[in-house]
C-alpha cells in the first residue's frame, strides 16, 4: 500500500478526504502516478499534461525529504514509500508572491 | 413569476446570483470551485438547469464542470482538449513560429437544440465541440486549418478564442472571434471557415485592412436578426448588416471607442450597450466615471447611462464576456467589473444597482431567464 498526499485543490477535485491509500505494485514515480490517475480519473491532466505526460510546471513531487520532481518517470520510488512507511507528496508549488 | 439567475465567473471561483422577476432582492451562492479561475459558465437553452463551467488554474490546468440542477451540485466532466493532427505553429509575440499549445477554455457555448452538445473556445485559439455533455471533446479543425492560422498572433491576454455565437435561424452557421486574429464564420456547421473582417481598420497592424490580425474583443447578435452583428474591437465599435461580410464603424459620439463588452437589448435589436474604457493601456473608465453607453439607433448615437453607477474615483475594467441581458419584459442588463462588483439594471440601463460589491475580479457574466 502506497500513501499519497494531494494538495488541497486536488483533494477537493477528486473528492478525497485525507491521504490516498493505493493498493498498487507501483515501484516508480511514473507507475505510481498512473495508478493514482486510474483510481481518480478526474486527476488526469491536473498533475501531468494529457498528451506529453509531462509534470505540470507548478506541481512538485516530494518523498522522504527529497525532491523527485525533476527525475524521469522510471525513477524508482524510495523503499519507504513503497512500503507505506512514508507518503509520496504531490505539492502545488508556492508561487504568486 | 419569472426568475433570473446570473452566472458569474471570477478569478477565484463562480457565484450564482438569483432573484425573482423584480430583480430587487438577490440570493448569492458561492464561491463554487473556490480558488480556481472560472473564465466562463453558461446554461443550456434547452435545459436551463444544465450548466457548464470552465475551471482553470495555473497549477492544475483545465477542468470542465457541469451541473444538472442549476448549479446546486456539480460534477467534473472531460478536460482533454487535444488539437486535431499535428498542431502546427502560429506567430509568437516576436514574430517567430510558436507551436499551438492548449492553455485554457475561455468560453463555453451550449447548443441551441441539444443539452448534451456544447462548444468550447480555447487558448491557443481553436474551437472544440462535445456531443456527450462535455465528457469528450473534438476540435473542429477547419478553423485553424483554413489557411491563415500560421499568421495569427496573441493579444496581450493570450491567443484566445473568446466569442462563439450560434445562429438560431441556421444551425449550420456560427461566428467566432479570436484575439488577435479577428472574426470568422462557418456556413457548414464548422467544416470550413472564412475570415469576416472586411471593413475593419486596425492601425496597430502592418496592413490596417488585413484579412486577419485584428484584435476583436467581442461580438454580439440579436437572435431575431442573426445577420446583424455588433463588434467591440480593440479600438472602434463596428456593425455588420450582412453576417460579417462587411463592417462599418458606429462609434459615433462615444467618449472613447476602446472597450471590451458589447451586448444587445433582448427585445430591441437596434439597442446596443458598450462600456467605454480609456485607452489600450490604462484599461479603466474615462475620468473615473463608470458609464454604460446605450444606442437606440444601432450605433453612432450613444447616451451615457450613469444612474446608480460610480461617477468618481472608479478605475475598474469590464472584461469582454462580463455583460449579459435577461429576457424579461423589462429587459435587464448586467455587467461585472474587475473590482468585484456585479451591477444590474432592471429597466434596460436607466437605473443601476450593485447586486454584489466585493467579489474577486469578475471574468464573465451570463444571465438565465427562468419560468
Amino acid at each position: 500500500m502506497i500513501r499519497v498526499i494531494l494538495p488541497a485543490h486536488l483533494r477537493t477535485l477528486g473528492g478525497v478526504a485525507g491521504e490516498v491509500k493505493l493498493e498498487t505494485g507501483a515501484t516508480t514515480v511514473g507507475t505510481l502516478l498512473d495508478a493514482l490517475e486510474d483510481r481518480y480519473p478526474v486527476l488526469q491532466g491536473a498533475i501531468r499534461e494529457h498528451v506529453t505526460q509531462q509534470r505540470r510546471p507548478y506541481v512538485r513531487y516530494f518523498a522522504c525529504e527529497k525532491d523527485l520532481s525533476h527525475e524521469p518517470p522510471d525513477t524508482p520510488l524510495p523503499s519507504a514509500v513503497v512500503s507505506g512507511a512514508e507518503p509520496f507528496l504531490i505539492v502545488g508549488a508556492i508561487a504568486g508572491g | 413569476m419569472s426568475k433570473v439567475r446570473v452566472l458569474v465567473g471570477t478569478k477565484k471561483g463562480a457565484f450564482i446570483l438569483s432573484s425573482d422577476g423584480k430583480r430587487e432582492r438577490w440570493d448569492v451562492s458561492g464561491p463554487h470551485f473556490a480558488g480556481w479561475e472560472i473564465y466562463h459558465l453558461k446554461g443550456s437553452p434547452v435545459d436551463p438547469n444544465r450548466l457548464y463551467a470552465s475551471q482553470s488554474s495555473g497549477w492544475f490546468g483545465q477542468q470542465i464542470q457541469r451541473s444538472k440542477d442549476g448549479g446546486q451540485t456539480w460534477e467534473p466532466a472531460g478536460n482533454k482538449f487535444v488539437y486535431d493532427g499535428v498542431p502546427g505553429t502560429h506567430q509568437w509575440y516576436d514574430g517567430t513560429p510558436h507551436p499551438w499549445e492548449f492553455k485554457r477554455v475561455w468560453h463555453l457555448e451550449p447548443s441551441l437544440s441539444d443539452a448534451e452538445t456544447v462548444y468550447a473556445g480555447v487558448e491557443d485559439a481553436a474551437l472544440f465541440r462535445s456531443t456527450d455533455g462535455a465528457q469528450t471533446w473534438e476540435e473542429l479543425p477547419g478553423l485553424r486549418g483554413h489557411g491563415s492560422g500560421p499568421h495569427w498572433q496573441p493579444g496581450a491576454g493570450g491567443m484566445c478564442l473568446h466569442t462563439v455565437i450560434l445562429d438560431p435561424s441556421d444551425p449550420k452557421r456560427m461566428y467566432i472571434a479570436i484575439s488577435a486574429a479577428g472574426a470568422f464564420r462557418t456556413d457548414d456547421a464548422g467544416e470550413t471557415w472564412r475570415p469576416i473582417n472586411h471593413g475593419l481598420h486596425s492601425q496597430h497592424i502592418p496592413d490596417p485592412d488585413a484579412e486577419v490580425g485584428h484584435c476583436v474583443h467581442h461580438v454580439a447578435m440579436h437572435p431575431s436578426r442573426p445577420g446583424v452583428l455588433f463588434m467591440q474591437k480593440h479600438w472602434d465599435v463596428m456593425r455588420s448588416d450582412n453576417a460579417g461580410d462587411l463592417w462599418r464603424e458606429v462609434s459615433g459620439n462615444l467618449p472613447t471607442d476602446f472597450g471590451f463588452v458589447i451586448d444587445v437589448h433582448a427585445h430591441e435589436p437596434e439597442t446596443v450597450y458598450v462600456v467605454p474604457i480609456k485607452s489600450d493601456s490604462e484599461h479603466f473608465p474615462p475620468d473615473g466615471k463608470l458609464r454604460v453607453y446605450r444606442s437606440r439607433t444601432g450605433g453612432n448615437e450613444w447616451e451615457a447611462l450613469t444612474q446608480g453607477l460610480p461617477q468618481k474615483d472608479c478605475y475598474v475594467n469590464v472584461l469582454r464576456d462580463a455583460m449579459a441581458v435577461d429576457s424579461l419584459d423589462q429587459c435587464g442588463v448586467y455587467f461585472g467589473t474587475t473590482g468585484g462588483q456585479v451591477y444590474a439594471s432592471a429597466d434596460a440601463g436607466d437605473n443601476w444597482a450593485a447586486i454584489v460589491h466585493d467579489l474577486p475580479p469578475v471574468l464573465s457574466v451570463e444571465v438565465q431567464t427562468l419560468p
